[in-house]
């Protein structure tokens, strides 16, 4: 069972969805115990940072995610969940993550040509860099949905794939079973399906 | 690279499918959950679910297709038609929409753009805007194309944009069904004025009309249309893979029915 944590932001019922989709039972859930008893954990995010961190903050769920993740329970971060996994922050002041992986999160605009549009949105191709369990199943190049305007930086020995936008942003990260996608695999048709399927079955 | 998107979109009616020619004369098509998840399957990068239902009943139904449809289909999901409040924004969301489209709704209420970009990030909030030519200048219309608002529509877009909309869908009023290409010359007014994601709707009648729109504009992200699609005469494989052959990128895919 994996626990999606839900901590005020984003629409999770994809999410859910998606990993029905993939035979996986979910809740959503806000609950210690909840997280405590799953298998696995998802942490979802979207929006801004600073408000994402304080509503994570808030909901008293840090000191129970980061035990789960010390004792060796797979954690996935998606799109803002996996900026949260880092150190600090750069979007509107500088803000401390969980630090569960080394690096920072900056804006994608002093990684790529000038005049590019900045949020990056859209199906872009993967380019690993490191084939994780995560992608056992789909092939050099696939596309997935991204929607963001950061990404992290000073990850390299953890980045498991990136993507070309005018320049090379980081895609997803893996840290021992901390794991993390800057993209939206519940929105990214087959290929982000697959990379769900992958995630729940890491034990 | 980022890929080009191919965006059908469905006009949905008491739970149906329907598409109007000049936005009149509406006729049923299909289910609309079987229909995004053919459209899924076959490679659409994103689909637009637009209610054109005025009843309470009828919104109650729509709700419902699209809680169906998010359960099933995984590429992201626009929805737009009635969305006055950020309510709206709330109702929608919930049942598995990632972006939400407004139209009248931001003429009406012009802090709502703002309002949505700050509660649900710029991401979600795109301004649809049916514009038609007046007297030579670009106008945006209301009520689904029928009432002229007087506004100027490259300056009422660029202010939306300002106000935190993340992606505009520009449908030309002038080009709508008749099936004779993009709006080329609105669509470059649009796309050079603002650097967020501009979504060319109207006028597509076939394939060459996709691959004259990305060459001539590669500002334009994406391609949005309906009765092509959902009738046929553009099948969505054959219209990325010519654009493909034609240096366009594109996510190909090999799913298969």
């Amino acid at each position: 069972m994996t626990a999606i944590i839900d901590y005020g932001v984003g629409n999770l019922f994809s999410l859910k969805s998606s990993l029905s989709a993939v035979g996986e039972e979910a809740v959503v859930t806000s609950k210690v115990e909840d997280l405590n008893k799953a298998d696995r954990l998802i942490l979802p995010g979207v929006g801004a940072f600073r408000d994402a961190r304080a509503a994570l903050s808030s909901s008293g769920l840090v000191p129970c995610i980061m035990e789960n993740a010390a004792k060796g329970k797979p954690l996935l971060g998606i799109c803002l969940g996996m900026q949260l996994l880092f150190e600090k922050d750069y979007e509107d002041g500088i803000y401390e993550g969980l630090g569960l992986i080394p690096g920072e999160v900056r804006s994608i605009s002093q990684a790529i040509e000038p005049g590019l549009k900045i949020p990056h949105i859209g199906w872009n191709a993967l380019s690993f860099r490191n084939r994780t369990q995560l992608f056992k199943y789909i092939k050099e190049n696939d596309h997935v949905y991204f929607v963001h305007s950061y990404h992290a930086t000073g990850c390299e020995p953890y980045t498991t794939s990136v993507t070309d936008y005018g320049g090379i942003l980081t895609a997803s990260v893996q840290r021992g079973n901390v794991y993390g996608t800057q993209f939206h695999p519940e929105k990214s048709a087959t290929v982000g399906l697959s990379i769900l399927k992958a995630f729940v079955e890491i034990f | 690279m980022i890929t080009k998107r191919i965006i059908p979109c469905l006009d949905v009616k008491d739970g149906r499918v329907v598409k109007g020619v000049n936005f009149t004369g509406l006729s049923d098509v299909s289910s609309p959950v079987d229909l995004a998840d053919y459209y899924s399957k076959v490679g659409a990068d994103e689909l637009v679910f637009y209610d054109i239902t005025a009843s309470s009943d009828g919104r109650k139904l729509f709700t419902d297709i699209l809680r169906k449809t998010a359960s099933k289909v995984f590429i992201p999901l626009t929805v737009g038609g009635g969305i006055n409040t950020l309510d709206d924004f709330d109702r929608v969301l919930k049942c598995g929409a990632d972006k939400v489209s407004v139209n009248s709704g931001a003429i009406r209420n012009p802090s709502l753009v703002k309002e949505a970009a700050l509660r649900y990030g710029s991401q979600c909030v795109v301004i649809s805007a049916d514009v038609k030519r007046v007297d030579g200048v670009f106008r945006v219309f209301a009520k689904g194309g029928r009432e002229n608002t007087g506004l100027e529509a490259v300056s009422w877009i660029k202010r939306c944009v300002e106000n935190g909309a993340g992606e505009v869908v520009l449908n030309s009023i002038d080009t709508d069904g008749v099936k004779k290409g993009f709006d080329i010359e609105m669509l470059k007014a649009v796309s050079d004025a603002v650097t967020v994601p501009v979504i060319a709707s109207g006028g597509a009648g076939c394939i060459e009309d996709f691959v004259t729109l990305f060459k001539t504009l590669p500002k334009v992200d994406a391609g949005l249309a309906a009765s092509i699609f959902h009738f046929g005469e553009v099948k969505i494989p054959e219209l990325k893979k010519a654009l493909a052959e034609n240096g366009i990128p594109m996510r190909l895919t090999e799913e298969k029915l």
